[in-house]
């Protein structure tokens, strides 16, 4: 394992430490790895807050800043954070309109932020709401699953929900924009090699040089199958043919678009993959109102991509073009 | 040897849990990364560690002498520095072991099996998770379910112990050929099939080691 770090067990903290050091703008609770807008709460705006692992930059604490989040709590490299620094960042984000959480459904970060919901408002008066993302399809939503994941489409969440608490929207107003977008928002995303956390210090499964992880997470958790490698053309066909299915996205759509690289793959393959997708949206008679390609929700040195369509409407486009000024996001400020 | 577990006792266990997680991180992570996400080692270490610690400085320092806040003190320290599945479900198992318990200084075999039922109350409640969906929950039930039976046909608290030892460890092992529907594994489907769950593996090396040193 070669990289860029001095202790497995101190990468969020000194990580933390140079994002702050970068951006006065932000404030950071080192102790408990919460990152929050140095000027505080703006009070009567309910606040937005989002927290999960590390190891997604620039998720979670990249979009902490003016039109998305107002703090995010770090948990260790994947690993959700405990109640505590959910807490912290609840506080941080209380102006006293009520306070969002932004939830990935994965089980630890469901249970923590449950158990920090029960002791916020133990310990004062805030009124929470939790949006529970989970737009993976490669999972299988039933019964028997932790049901689906939240991956891509937590930075449209982030994003649209900030901005409509920015405008100064009630507590109940914006929970509501926030899960119109998680029903009409679909994600799936493949992994062309594996992840290496730094306390790990190995791959977390092997690929072959011929093979892909077909429907991976974002926590080197394997995925539903392995394939084998192909074009991008085709690659693109086989993630974006059962996002369109699923939800489904029907001839007519505008749709609000993600291609979003898993931290190791180049820009000039995910502008490929997207120029791929306009294809298919194409074929589908769908119309991609507004496009994001980078790298926004990352896993590690992970390399591979996912595709997120959200369905637009003029509400989610709207608050889409709202300004943001964030390390991770920044646009019509 | 007395029939009953004491605070020095608890401390004894939490100690020697401790020792176990250290040298079986590495393995308890390798499990996680087969069918999870490959942190369960370091987080239960980092628990331990620091629950180990709390609660040794605690008893030394006089502010918890009864079994009831020595199960809370290490509850709070897990829910507080694991993280993860794990943190809020061990953390919820000892909370729920401690209530209850008010000053009790010593408990014998019927209420140390009364605590680790009430323990797994608290996860199947915490995680929604039912016996046979390759969890923790799949070494516990097997255990408290064998502690109960030897109470009752009238087994000393280290017999009820050991049958909950040894439970525990066969709780784990069915859990290889167990399709996972809670947590990261479910992800996988089928392809979870053919591994050992590492929750069941650290809840086993915890009830195990509970046999070698409330037992003893």
């Amino acid at each position: 394992m070669k990289k860029l770090i001095n202790s497995p067990a101190t990468v969020v903290a000194e990580s933390l430490a140079g994002l702050a050091a970068a951006h006065p703008e932000l404030a950071v609770n080192t102790e408990l790895s919460v990152v929050y807008r140095a000027c505080g709460p703006r009070p009567g705006k309910v606040g937005v807050i989002c927290g999960g692992g590390s190891g997604h930059e620039p998720a979670h604490a990249g979009f902490v800043g003016t039109g998305m989040l107002d703090a995010a709590a770090c948990g260790e490299i994947f690993t959700s954070p405990v109640p505590d620094q959910v807490v912290e960042a609840t506080n941080r984000a209380n102006g006293g309109a009520g306070v969002i959480h932004i939830v990935k459904n994965y089980t630890g970060d469901v249970m923590n932020f449950e158990m920090a919901g029960e002791i916020a408002q133990a310990n004062g008066d805030v009124e929470i709401e939790t949006i529970l993302v989970d737009d993976d399809v490669a999972v299988q939503d039933s019964l028997y699953t932790a049901g689906r994941r939240g991956v891509g489409l937590t930075v449209m969440v982030e994003k649209i929900v900030g901005a409509a608490a920015e405008q100064g929207l009630p507590l109940a107003e914006v929970a509501a924009i926030g899960r119109g977008v998680v029903t009409e928002g679909r994600s799936m995303g493949l992994a062309l090699t594996p992840v290496t956390t730094p306390a790990a210090g190995k791959p977390m499964f092997e690929l072959g040089e011929n093979q892909i992880e077909f429907g991976v997470g974002i926590h080197g958790e394997p995925g539903r199958e392995r394939r084998t490698h192909a074009t991008a053309a085709e690659l693109a066909e086989a993630l974006g043919g059962p996002i369109i299915d699923d939800l489904p996205f029907v001839s007519g759509d505008e749709v609000i678009v993600l291609v979003n690289g898993m931290g190791a793959t180049p820009l000039i393959e995910l502008y490929l993959m997207n120029a791929e997708l306009s294809k298919i949206l194409g074929s589908h008679g769908l119309t991609a109102a507004r496009t994001l390609v980078g790298n926004y929700m990352t896993s590690l040195d992970m390399s591979g991509a996912s595709f997120t369509l959200l369905r637009a409407t003029p509400q989610r486009l709207a608050l889409w073009d709202a300004p943001v000024v964030t390390p991770g996001l920044r646009w019509g400020a | 040897m007395a029939d009953v577990v004491t605070v020095d006792g608890v401390a004894r266990w939490i100690h020697a849990f401790r020792e176990e997680v250290d040298s079986k991180a590495t393995v308890l992570t390798e499990l996680d990364s087969a069918i999870g996400d490959g942190d369960h080692g370091v987080n239960m270490r980092r628990g331990m560690d620091a629950a180990d610690d709390a609660l040794r400085a605690a008893v030394a320092g006089g502010e918890v002498a009864a079994i009831g806040p020595a199960f809370q003190k290490v509850a709070m320290t897990l829910v507080s520095t694991v993280g993860g599945a794990s943190g809020p479900l061990y953390g919820t198992m000892f909370l729920r072991m401690a209530t209850g318990l008010g000053s009790a200084v010593d408990l014998d075999g019927q209420g140390v099996t009364d605590a680790f039922a009430r323990g797994l109350e608290g996860l199947r409640a915490r995680g929604k998770a039912l016996a046979g969906d390759k969890t923790m929950i799949d070494a516990l039930t097997p255990a408290v379910d064998a502690m109960r039976s030897q109470v009752l046909a009238g087994g000393t608290l280290a017999a009820a112990l050991a049958a909950a030892g040894a439970a525990a460890n066969d709780g784990r092992d069915a859990t290889i050929p167990m399709l996972a529907r809670k947590g990261r594994a479910s992800y996988l489907g089928e392809r979870s099939i053919g591994h050992q769950d590492p929750g069941a593996t650290s809840m086993a090396l915890l009830i195990e080691t509970a046999a070698r040193t409330l037992g003893a």
